[in-house]
């Protein structure tokens, strides 16, 4: 989960990773690895702050975040929402399904809300066929989705929220 | 407290594929034991599973460890008498349940605890460090090696020692070492067991390939998914830096060594020798031309070694027994075992350690314990994306670099996968076509559009919707990628669709010309239909049809309607009387 750091607390954290590995260019994935430990994504700022105490120039951090399957440059969403693309859910309107979340989510595949609730991912085949289409939601599995009751769903999680 | 048993018998019919005799075995046996067992001096168990397939009826004695195969009932009360009362082993039956396997790389997977140095030590560990410091020369350490005949375990079959040999005749002031701990194709997990089971092998197998060399520091380069492997390698790491065998003159010999890991970030690419230089160096990991290799000019362009974890775990084995001993095991041109990770449609899948030479036949058949289901074995694939399929009459051919190469296939880092009639290779092929273009770094043409066009043509022929002169440009874009592609990611990339074509190319000429896949795999070119003759309606698929596709009741018979059938195969996988049929796409009477 994104961390809320101050300027202050972001900067120490930073620093300290730096000064573990010396701010040697030849270790910048060590220390990208070790802030996306710390804050699920590398932030902008971070990376640029990165790249004034280092002297590594920011095109060359993004080069090497943007290249690598495991870093990321946007917060993870507290829920993880995985529609089923499989076959069969395919077929009984999975595609409908994404578009919705596209749209009232305001993001595409692989990205978080701004508010970093949620978090969309297409999946290959989550097993369960008979329930299609499905859409699992962290752990919780939903099936006979439509784009109404995709709503409905959505619904109990930010209400979740609200109420903390 | 209840004493312990003296004796436990464990019984397992091994041919079992339908009718266990197991119960009736262990039934006679308890008969003759009887008296014991009311003593509580022997227990008689019947085991589910003793990893001994298709030799009859088998039994073990612990805490003897005696193994009997194919034992007759006649024999039984030879067996009590002579190893139940007394100690004695029955010659005539007694089985070696590892002689298929031999461990070597494995050697202490399992058997000591990899947290502890002590344990390694205790098992001989560093050993071979020792004896390289204090009486060899870094010339008599590739010399040994040479005599052992030991090839690189990557993929590629390189011979080690000249890999040292190149690296230590460069004059350079800093010289490195490298372990390729990037094993990232689908199906395979040699490496990590290795890591984590028993990393100091492999961090002794790094000092004294070092010392060999003359570098002074060395990296070891985990992907970042294997948490566990780099805990256990860090801490290992540490023990060894405690223990005076990393740092600062080891062993008093004067000879200085520092060891450091370098992480992956989820790209397959950097198991590419210069693509993982790259990424040690904090870039992105692609790869450039070779001439230079990284022999001569690696990381930081001075002279790189680049082994492989399971190269670099038979290092000291090597050096301790010698290269006499290690060139004993295996064929000709390949020495020494080899690891595998036995996966796909077979029995007993996990992670094997077999001598070079053993055919696959016995590696599914003997090792694996055959196929699941009692299916027929189609092909068996290896070498993962960058290998290909060898098919079932071809699997006699002793495992070693030539044969599979010859094949069209590759040693690769030790993936094994077993297919049987339900796979269709065109779609084999797609899958692992699929993995490497998701992973191709985008550097060179032929990778980057070759891959994307090959794909293309693939799914095209899965959707039924191939032509005939794309089985033509499917060849002509593998032979420009395999020539023309700038690293082993993009030049390997074809060679499971080459394989496939080479082997069932009619597989593919049905998808084509009759639109047909034989398997079921391709969904878009079959339909399911229920056979009226055989069906007895019990309604199964009508219930558990996902789409209600299935119309029709008890009473009336039931009909798959082709318009809304999505080909899940939930009503094949439900009926138990064989009443669905998998059909080409069109109805036989309607084709021409």
């Amino acid at each position: 989960m994104a961390k809320q750091l101050t300027e202050d607390q972001l900067k120490e954290l930073v620093e300290s990773v730096v000064d573990r590995w010396g701010g040697r260019p030849d270790a910048l994935i060590m220390m990208l690895h070790a802030i996306q430990d710390e804050f699920g994504y590398i932030p902008r700022r971070v990376s640029l702050y990165l790249s004034q105490k280092t002297g590594i120039p920011l095109a060359q951090i993004y080069e090497v975040i943007t290249f690598y399957h495991l870093f990321r440059t946007s917060p993870p969403g507290k829920h993880k929402i995985s529609v089923c693309m499989g076959t069969a859910c395919y077929l009984k309107g999975a595609p409908q399904i994404v578009e919705k979340l596209k749209e009232i989510l305001e993001i595409k595949e692989g990205e978080s809300t701004p508010d970093g609730l949620f978090q969309l991912e297409t999946v290959r085949c989550l097993g369960c066929c008979g329930l299609a289409p499905v859409v699992m939601i962290d752990d919780k599995v939903y099936g006979k989705v439509n784009p109404e009751k995709i709503m409905d769903i959505l619904a109990q999680y930010t209400k979740e929220q609200d109420s903390k | 407290m209840l004493k312990p048993f003296e004796k436990i018998v464990f019984i397992k019919d091994t041919n079992a594929v339908k009718a266990d005799l197991t119960r009736h075995y262990a039934g006679i046996f308890s008969k003759y034991v009887r008296p014991l067992i009311e003593d509580r001096k022997v227990f008689v168990v019947q085991a589910a599973d003793l990893g001994i397939y298709g030799e009859g009826l088998v039994i073990k004695i612990w805490p003897n460890n005696i193994y009997y195969a194919n034992v007759k009932e006649e024999d039984i009360a030879e067996i009590v008498e002579r190893s139940i009362v007394g100690d004695e082993v029955v010659d005539r039956l007694a089985f070696s349940p590892d002689a298929k396997q031999v461990r070597v790389v494995l050697r202490n997977c399992g058997v000591i605890d990899p947290e502890e140095i002590d344990e390694y030590l205790a098992r001989d560990g560093y050993a071979a460090v020792e004896k390289v410091l204090s009486s060899m020369s870094p010339e008599d350490v590739i010399e040994e090696l040479k005599k052992s005949g030991l090839r690189g375990r990557g993929g590629g079959g390189f011979p080690t020692w000249m890999k040292w040999n190149f690296a230590r005749n460069v004059q350079s002031d800093q010289k490195y070492i490298i372990c390729n701990a990037d094993e990232g194709d689908p199906g395979a997990y040699m490496d990590r067991s290795v890591l984590e089971g028993d990393p100091h092998s492999v961090i002794e197998g790094m000092i004294v390939g070092g010392y060999a060399i003359g570098a002074s520091k060395g990296y070891f380069y985990i992907r970042a998914e294997y948490p566990l492997a780099i805990e256990r390698v860090q801490r290992a790491i540490d023990q060894a830096y405690e223990y005076g065998l990393l740092g600062e003159d080891i062993l008093g010999s004067g000879f200085s060594f520092d060891l450091e890991i370098r992480l992956g970030a989820g790209a397959f690419v950097c198991g590419e020798e210069t693509a993982l230089i790259a990424s040690i160096e904090g870039k992105r990991g692609t790869p450039r031309p070779r001439p230079p290799y990284p022999s001569i000019k690696g990381l930081w362009g001075k002279p790189t070694v680049i082994n492989n974890v399971e190269t670099l775990a038979n290092v000291p084995v090597i050096l301790s027994r010698g290269g006499d001993w290690f060139s004993t095991i295996g064929t000709e041109t390949s020495k020494g075992t080899k690891v595998f990770a036995l996966t796909g449609k077979v029995r007993n899948s996990g992670l094997i350690e077999v001598p070079m030479g053993t055919t696959l036949r016995e590696i599914v058949m003997k090792v694996g314990g055959g196929v699941v289901g009692g299916k027929k074995i189609k092909a068996v694939q290896t070498g993962g994306p960058s290998g290909g399929v060898i098919p079932e009459n071809l699997l006699d051919t002793p495992v070693d670099y030539e044969n599979l190469r010859r094949l069209g296939s590759i040693m690769g880092s030790g993936g094994m996968i077993v297919m049987n009639e339900e796979d269709c290779m065109v779609d084999i092929a797609k899958f692992y076509l699929k993995f490497c273009v998701d992973e191709s770094c985008g550097k060179c043409a032929p990778c980057r559009i070759g891959g994307y066009q090959l794909l293309g043509l693939l799914e095209k022929i899965t959707m039924g919707e191939g032509e005939e002169e794309d089985l033509e440009k499917i060849s002509l874009i593998c032979q420009a990628m395999q020539k023309a592609s700038l690293c082993g990611l993009g030049q390997t990339a074809p060679n499971p669709v080459i394989s496939t074509m080479r082997y069932f190319r009619e597989e593919y000429e049905e998808h084509v010309k009759e639109k047909m896949c034989r398997s079921g795999k391709c969904k878009r070119l079959i339909r399911y239909e229920i056979i009226q003759e055989k069906c007895v309606r019990c309604g199964m698929c009508y219930i558990n049809c996902p789409v209600e596709a299935i119309t029709g009741s008890k009473a009336k018979g039931f009909v798959i309607q082709q318009d809304k059938c999505v080909k899940c195969g939930k009503c094949y996988e439900v009926c138990k009387f064989g009443a669905i049929l998998i059909g080409s796409k069109e109805p036989v009477e309607h084709r021409i």
